[in-house]
């Protein structure tokens, strides 16, 4: 075989300006994909980043309805102290868990005494939601989680509030919740913080600690309305999901039917969609990819057979077998394909070198990000390998008609 | 026992909707270690028969028998295989392959139709380098070699898997007289070297002569077996 891959290596080498045009064609394919994948991953990994870790999680556990209803956040569709106990007991047995979060979540009114508006608050624990959402605490825009991300007595809000009211840290405002009977009850908090406010569900509430939050709603038991989920491994949120909902399943409503529902972070949010139609163009860049590799060597072997009928002829002639024909071409469209690849691949990673030590930034959604592009073995090996296999798989119709020729009429060939 | 016998051998072409015949009914037979030229001019049937002894082409009628095989019942593979193992080429244009040297070229047969193992290789193509007297152009490639400097090249390589018959149409038709002349006394040479039989096609009566068995083709029928000998 190595006596093949010398001679088609010399054929490649006689055509060193189409060969040399083809292999470009298939590093820039190859360059621009990986690229491609890398920066879009880089992205997607900062918005969904963004999105979990500061106010989301990976995965969230609900009581049974209550996320069709989640723009009313009803309060009679909490966790009672028992559901969460469950969950809680499972949730320390998961290796994947890295931390969680019960919340409450309702709606208040919020008035700085001259001024009242609505606004949706959650009740937290300062340092669970801190480990399970740590983007928190870079989301202060005024004031500072020192004495813990929200302090008894203290509010957080949304920047958009802060602005629009005029309110600075430090000032007085009050909190008007009605509670689950109906009737209505109001406190004075002090504001804590001001908070940057991110994209999607949940990016403008209001934070207050959990321990307020049951007294404003007087609530007769420490009842929560979702717990949020941080994962050591968020590439596999869903496994992970998976995983809980398998040991919530014997927590059953009067029906039968599972009291808890588990969702990922990518139902919780529009942004999934984005990620969804980054990994379409992904895929979408790869099948032009596909076209590009395919043409090129389709169009490098086919003339490579034309020009060089009286050389097939001549082999042929002396007895060259048309199997052994074929694994020439082909193998000349197969080191067409591994050279592009290899370089292709080489190129790309200095690619992404630069750009993390150029640091790209860009703008979305009032936040800034920095790329932090990244590649990894598995995406290479896929496009490398999907390059060498299109590659061959294009010589394969040039090299089938180059075995099957007639010595007669190749060697006549002028 | 001959090596090549024809029998009433035929061979019709077709050209749209007419049969244009190329050889009508031919006898001849050839025998081990002979040296013979098929003479004749364009058009009368000489390399439709030693395409046809080659296995390159099948007949249309007759009986073709070379190295007591029925070539004509060999399929594509099998055809190609016995060409690889008995059979030699030398052609008009030379047909070197032009990214291997001189030494590639002759080693390729061993290398690509045989799979002969390197040391094996190695000895038989530098014999041959010798044998043709291009022995310090080895590292040549065609391009860098005259018209004759080529052709003795192509008679090592149709020499390299040691055939028993080595079939050279037109060998001389590209080369001035004298390197014709030197090619046709190196195949002789060979011959007498390698005990093997060549059997090459011409059109050139000025070398005609050296061949010591010669077969007169015109349009398509063998006029007469002259016997030449050195």
């Amino acid at each position: 075989m190595l006596k093949v891959f010398k001679l088609a290596a010399r054929n490649l080498a006689r055509y060193q300006r189409r060969t040399l045009l083809t292999t470009l064609l298939i590093v820039l394919g190859v360059l621009a994909v990986l690229l491609f994948v890398s920066v879009s991953g880089s992205f997607k990994r900062l918005i969904v980043g963004q999105i979990t870790d500061s106010m989301l999680g990976h995965v969230e556990v609900h009581r049974r309805g209550y996320v069709a209803s989640i723009d009313n956040l009803p309060l009679n569709l909490n966790m009672k102290p028992a559901m969460l106990a469950k969950v809680d007991e499972a949730l320390k047995k998961m290796d994947s868990v890295e931390a969680w979060s019960p919340r409450l979540k309702f709606g208040a009114m919020f008035s700085n005494f001259t001024e009242t508006t609505s606004i949706r608050l959650n009740g937290v624990d300062p340092a669970r939601e801190a480990a399970t959402c740590p983007l928190m605490l870079k989301r202060f825009l005024q004031g500072t989680p020192d004495g813990g991300l929200v302090e008894r007595g203290k509010v957080l809000i949304p920047d958009i509030l802060a602005t629009g009211m005029k309110i600075k840290v430090g000032d007085t405002v009050v909190l008007v919740a009605t509670n689950l009977d109906g009737s209505v009850n109001g406190k004075t908090f002090i504001v804590q913080g001001v908070l940057d406010s991110v994209t999607g569900p949940g990016g403008r509430d209001g934070y207050i600690n959990i321990d307020d939050a049951r007294e404003l709603l007087r609530l007769a038991e420490p009842e929560v309305s979702e717990i949020a989920i941080r994962l050591k491994n968020p590439q596999k949120f869903a496994a992970a999901a998976a995983a809980i909902r398998q040991a919530l399943a014997d927590a059953t409503d009067k029906q039968g039917r599972p009291a808890l529902e588990v969702h990922t972070w990518d139902q919780l949010t529009p942004f999934a969609n984005i990620a969804s139609m980054i990994d379409l163009l992904t895929l979408f860049i790869k099948v032009m990819l596909i076209g590009i590799v395919l043409i090129s060597i389709m169009n490098v072997m086919v003339m490579a057979v034309y020009e060089r009928i009286r050389e097939i002829g001549t082999i042929a002639a002396i007895g060259t077998q048309p199997g052994r024909i074929l694994a020439l071409f082909m193998t000349e469209g197969l080191l067409l394909g591994v050279v592009g690849a290899v370089i292709g691949a080489a190129l790309s990673l200095a690619g992404i070198y630069v750009l993390n030590v150029v640091h790209v930034s860009f703008a979305f959604a009032r936040q800034q990000f920095t790329l932090a592009p990244t590649i990894s073995i598995g995406d290479i090996l896929i496009v490398s390998v999907t390059v060498i296999v299109v590659a061959v798989l294009a010589s394969l119709q040039p090299a089938w008609k180059a075995s099957r020729m007639d010595p007669i009429t190749a060697l006549r060939h002028v | 026992m001959s090596l090549v016998k024809a029998q009433h051998l035929v061979k019709t072409y077709r050209a749209g909707n007419i049969d244009v015949p190329a050889l009508k009914g031919v006898d001849f037979s050839i025998e081990p270690g002979a040296f013979v030229a098929f003479v004749g001019p364009s058009g009368s049937g000489k390399s439709t028969l030693l395409n046809m002894i080659g296995g390159l082409d099948k007949p249309s009628g007759g009986q073709l028998t070379v190295l007591d095989t029925d070539i004509a019942a060999l399929d594509r593979r099998a055809a190609a295989r016995f060409r690889g193992a008995n059979l030699g080429f030398v052609f008009q244009d030379f047909n070197l392959i032009p990214v291997l040297t001189a030494y590639e070229n002759i080693e390729y047969p061993l290398l690509m139709v045989q799979d002969w193992p390197a040391d094996r290789r190695r000895a038989r193509v530098t014999e041959l380098l010798a044998a043709v007297g291009m022995a310090d152009q080895a590292d040549k490639r065609p391009d860098q070699l005259s018209g004759g400097q080529k052709q003795r090249v192509a008679v090592a390589r149709a020499l390299a898997t040691r055939p028993k018959l080595v079939l050279a149409d037109e060998p001389t038709a590209n080369l001035d007289h004298d390197t014709a002349y030197r090619i046709l006394e190196l195949m002789k040479k060979m011959r007498d070297e390698f005990g093997t039989t060549f059997i090459f096609s011409t059109h050139d009566s000025k070398i005609m002569g050296e061949a010591e068995v010669t077969f007169t083709l015109e349009d398509g029928r063998l006029m007469n077996e002259g016997g030449a000998r050195a």
